[in-house]
């Protein structure tokens, strides 16, 4: 391929080029020889499963690592960056997949955290709460410049992250997972602003999980498989299936219900469940909900953010209180009960974010999946290594982690893997119930379709399931029955053969076309 | 933002020579080559250093700080920190001391003389007690360990004066009419040649050295340690955990508090006055994190070695007790450093075997983990 023709699309317009990219980290080779051109104007998405290189790129790119050999040619210059403030300088900032925003100050101080606007004696606090109250027209969002970072939901947190990024008047705009944690109406105002900037000539790149989405806003499309691009087409030409199959090398199908067993005895059952907003508004998050599991039964929550869905579930697994109501484990009243002693009647939670509330990162993999089920292997004070060997690497199998070993960092596996590890650690205390909060949060879709054909077959085997999502092909996977959550109640149930619209329709969320 | 690209380009240039082996191996095993190195060093300052009679005194000294680093381990893989077992140790010294003196209740106008073991025991309890008060205020009212124990320290060494007045309890002997001698034992008495107080520091170490490998309790620190969030949602009883580790903290102080005043025979209510800090020390240049989770007991008891044995040493070559302190600060300060360095290591390590799109994540959760791990504790 020859270098200069980038994409392998024709086109004399790329503003910024990757040519013949590799980085090396030891002896893994993250990205070998990539040819990738952003073009003026445009929105370019990079699709890639976990893993596949497209950080690494971005990262080059933005500055924030130097890539072992290749050119970055800038506006025809071959140009390196010395850091990412050297690289905003000349016009590129990027949008971190992980939020870094400082909790603890203001929406404000956060737009302008590094680049305070100065006056002769200090610094211009007026036009900066002006600026930031400006962007938060133009996203449409009703927040207060002044607020704390802390006090705003997770998607509003992205929206000042977003908000930060456009305060600089960047020409290229890198967008790593922008719409992770963002409602549909969120991610329309997204889209119309990047629409506005691509007319006034910024050139955006775009990185997204949620395929369809990222197919909506593009006009490139270029995808990156195992750190070398696979594929290149204009987004006109192509549809999901193209993407996906370019992307896992097959087509993929996340499931079906599993069929074939009885659903057995009610093994969850949820009462009248009340939970108060945590910043003490009074507010009710979660407002008089009653739902019942069966055992063997796959059950989707699906609603926005901010339905009251991670409050649900965290309630009943003992996380935060009820302010009415009680969760009941085949017929059990568990009010009162402490984490551990839900888990120990058969009751577990796969929390949302994985890295704050999953993994423990000081500890190996082996000993993060045995941490839940440590009574499995204890002699009396002491504990087995043996016998905990035994359930580390049935676990290891099971669950299909790909690791070197049970002795492995948690923070070498993939994203996808870690999830595994979570889900493989509740699932060896050998639960009734199993409630995941978003299990497929920032996961490829090869470790997508994993993790639901684990959780359908454990359903087989009688295991009660209860997942979340905001992805509403994944409500129309395995499960048996999907419930849809709306500010906090259940505004619908649906079978497996609901459609997309209905469900969508019965969330309050504006049908994308 | 810029803890991010920090992280992310602290771990990115390709550095890797060819020397990486013998690096590591000094990097990983620094606590006992930098041991050995004061070992050599001064045995070719000092005719006298190198000798077993030297080596047996200054292992009594480095039992003392030995001990209360093992406790401090504890609380420092959990994820906190005590600075209360200076004062506690001064404390359950001058409570031993005055129980020795005979306690009076003068309602039944009798004396009572507690006999030694006795007074052993209750100065344990009293260390427990001041522990619980740590974990208590700690697990249950989040008060930052950093505040809770310095309020506490503040507090022992208060009671430890007024029980005195500021004096010291210079009779610890006892009288063998009274059944209650045999308190000189701790400090004093060799077993198979070996002074008591090492002897007790042995024992203290192999126990948690069980404890921390071997029981569910050890497991469950180290987990809570890490991520007390997801230690939680697994189950680990994280409370239970946090209040424990204080109170073996106190425990361990008052014991080195009653072997302290054996050594010395006398319980002073300033005895270990910034103790607390050594300890830290010691746990630090044995590896530990001060943000959790990550270190072991043969690391801490190196860390206890290094300090004592380079204290003792610059004393036995005459180097003046000012430059003694220089010397101990510029060990921690470079432990310190090189901790930072391991665990950057570390992680880049982690990020090159996943690839790529991990050293992000991976500065993300270095530099959030002590945000949360450390807001409840």
């Amino acid at each position: 391929m020859n270098p200069a023709s980038g994409n392998g699309l024709a086109t004399g317009d790329a503003v910024l080029s990757a040519r013949n990219i590799a980085m090396s980290y030891g002896g893994v080779h993250a990205l070998k020889g990539v040819n990738f051109d952003i073009r003026r104007g445009k929105v370019t998405t990079l699709f890639g499963e976990n893993g596949a290189g497209k950080s690494t790129l971005m990262k080059i790119l933005s500055g924030v690592v130097t890539p072992t050999s290749g050119e970055i040619v800038l506006d025809g210059n071959i140009v390196s960056f010395s850091s990412s403030s050297d690289a905003r300088d000349r016009g590129i900032s990027i949008i971190h997949q992980e939020l870094s925003l400082a909790p603890n100050l203001s929406v404000r101080d956060n737009i302008f955290m590094g680049r305070e606007l100065r006056t002769a004696t200090g610094l211009d606090f007026a036009e900066e709460a002006r600026q930031a109250r400006a962007l938060m027209a133009e996203l449409e969002e009703d927040i207060d410049p002044m607020t704390p970072v802390e006090d705003l939901r997770l998607g509003q947190q992205q929206i000042v992250e977003i908000a930060r990024a456009l305060s600089v008047d960047s020409r290229i705009l890198i967008m790593d997972e922008p719409t992770s944690a963002l409602s549909a109406t969120e991610v329309e105002v997204l889209f119309r602003v990047i629409r506005d900037l691509t007319s006034r000539g910024v050139s955006i790149v775009y990185i997204s999980h949620h395929l369809e989405e990222a197919l909506q806003i593009t006009d490139y499309a270029v995808v990156l498989r195992d750190g070398a691009i696979t594929a290149t087409a204009e987004a006109r030409d192509i549809d999901l299936e193209w993407i996906v199959r370019n992307m896992v090398g097959e087509n993929f199908d996340l499931g079906s219900p599993p069929t074939g067993h009885e659903f057995g005895e009610v093994a969850l059952s949820i009462e009248d469940v009340s939970v108060v907003d945590a910043s003490g508004s009074g507010y009710s998050v979660v407002d008089h909900l009653s739902l019942d599991v069966r055992a063997g039964e796959i059950v989707c929550i699906y609603g926005l953010m901010g339905a009251g869905r991670t409050e649900l579930l965290e309630a009943v697994a003992g996380r935060v209180p009820m302010a009415g109501g009680r969760a009941l484990l085949e017929g059990e009243d568990l009010s009162g009960l402490s984490i551990a002693q839900r888990i120990g009647r058969g009751l577990v939670l796969v929390p949302e974010d994985r890295q704050r509330d999953g993994l423990v990162q000081t500890m190996t993999v082996g000993r993060n999946l045995s941490l839940a089920s440590i009574e499995a292997f204890a002699k009396g004070l002491f504990l087995s290594r043996s016998r905990e060997r035994e359930l580390i690497d049935s676990s290891i199998r099971k669950v299909t982690i790909k690791t070197a070993g049970g002795n492995a960092m948690i923070g070498s596996l993939s994203g996808g893997n870690q999830q595994k590890v979570v889900i493989g650690k509740m699932l060896t205390t050998n639960p009734k119930v199993i409630l995941l909060d978003e299990p497929s949060r920032g996961i490829d879709v090869g470790a997508k379709a994993e993790v639901f054909r684990l959780l359908s077959e454990r359903a087989a085997q009688g295991l009660a399931v209860v997942f979340s999502t905001s992805e509403v092909n994944e409500c129309l996977s395995i499960a048996h029955r999907i419930v849809v959550m709306r500010r906090g109640r259940i505004s619908a149930q649906f079978g497996a053969d609901a459609t997309k619209e209905q469900i969508m329709a019965a969330s309050g969320e504006a049908v994308i076309a | 933002m810029s803890n991010v690209s920090q992280a992310a380009k602290q771990s990115s240039p390709a550095v890797r020579s060819e020397g990486f082996d013998v690096a590591k191996l000094l990097l990983e095993g620094r606590a006992f080559f930098a041991l050995i190195a004061i070992i050599v060093v001064f045995s070719i300052l000092s005719p006298y250093y190198l000798s077993v009679a030297n080596f047996l005194t200054m292992a009594s000294h480095v039992a003392i700080f030995g001990i209360l680093a093992v406790g401090m381990l504890l609380v420092i893989l959990n994820g906190g920190i005590d600075l209360s077992v200076g004062s506690t140790l001064g404390l359950a010294g001058v409570v031993a001391g005055f129980l020795m003196q005979g306690v009076a209740l003068s309602w039944f106008g009798v004396v009572l003389y507690p006999p030694v073991w006795v007074v052993a025991v209750l100065a344990c309890m009293l260390g427990a007690v001041v522990g619980l008060i740590n974990g208590v205020l700690i697990a249950r009212f989040k008060v930052p360990a950093f505040v809770a124990t310095l309020g506490v320290m503040y507090m022992a060494r208060g009671l430890a004066l007024l029980m005195t007045s500021g004096l010291t309890y210079n009779n610890l002997g006892g009288r063998p009419e009274l059944g209650n001698t045999g308190f000189d034992a701790l400090g004093f008495n060799r077993l198979f040649g070996v002074p008591t107080g090492v002897v007790v520091l042995a024992v203290i170490a192999f126990i948690g050295s069980i404890v921390l490998n071997r029981s569910a309790f050890g497991r469950w620190l180290y987990a809570s340690g890490g991520n007390e969030r997801a230690a939680e949602l697994s189950g680990v009883p994280v409370k239970t955990v946090q209040v424990s580790v204080y109170v073996l903290s106190g425990i361990c102080a008052a014991i080195a508090g009653l072997i302290l005043s054996s050594q010395l025979t006398s319980a002073g209510p300033t005895a270990g006055t910034t103790y607390e800090l050594t300890a830290i020390a010691a746990v630090v240049i044995g590896g530990a994190a001060l943000t959790g989770g990550r270190g072991n007991i043969r690391g801490t008891l190196l860390g206890a070695f290094v300090i004592g044995f380079l204290s003792d040493g610059l004393v036995i070559i005459g180097i003046s007790s000012y430059w003694q302190t220089v010397f101990t600060g510029a060990v921690i300060v470079l432990a310190v450093l090189l901790n930072a360095v391991q665990y950057r290591r570390r992680s880049k390590l982690a990020s090159s075997t996943n690839g790529q799109s991990t050293s992000q994540k991976r500065g993300k959760a270095e530099a959030a983990n002590p945000a949360h791990g450390k807001t409840a504790g």
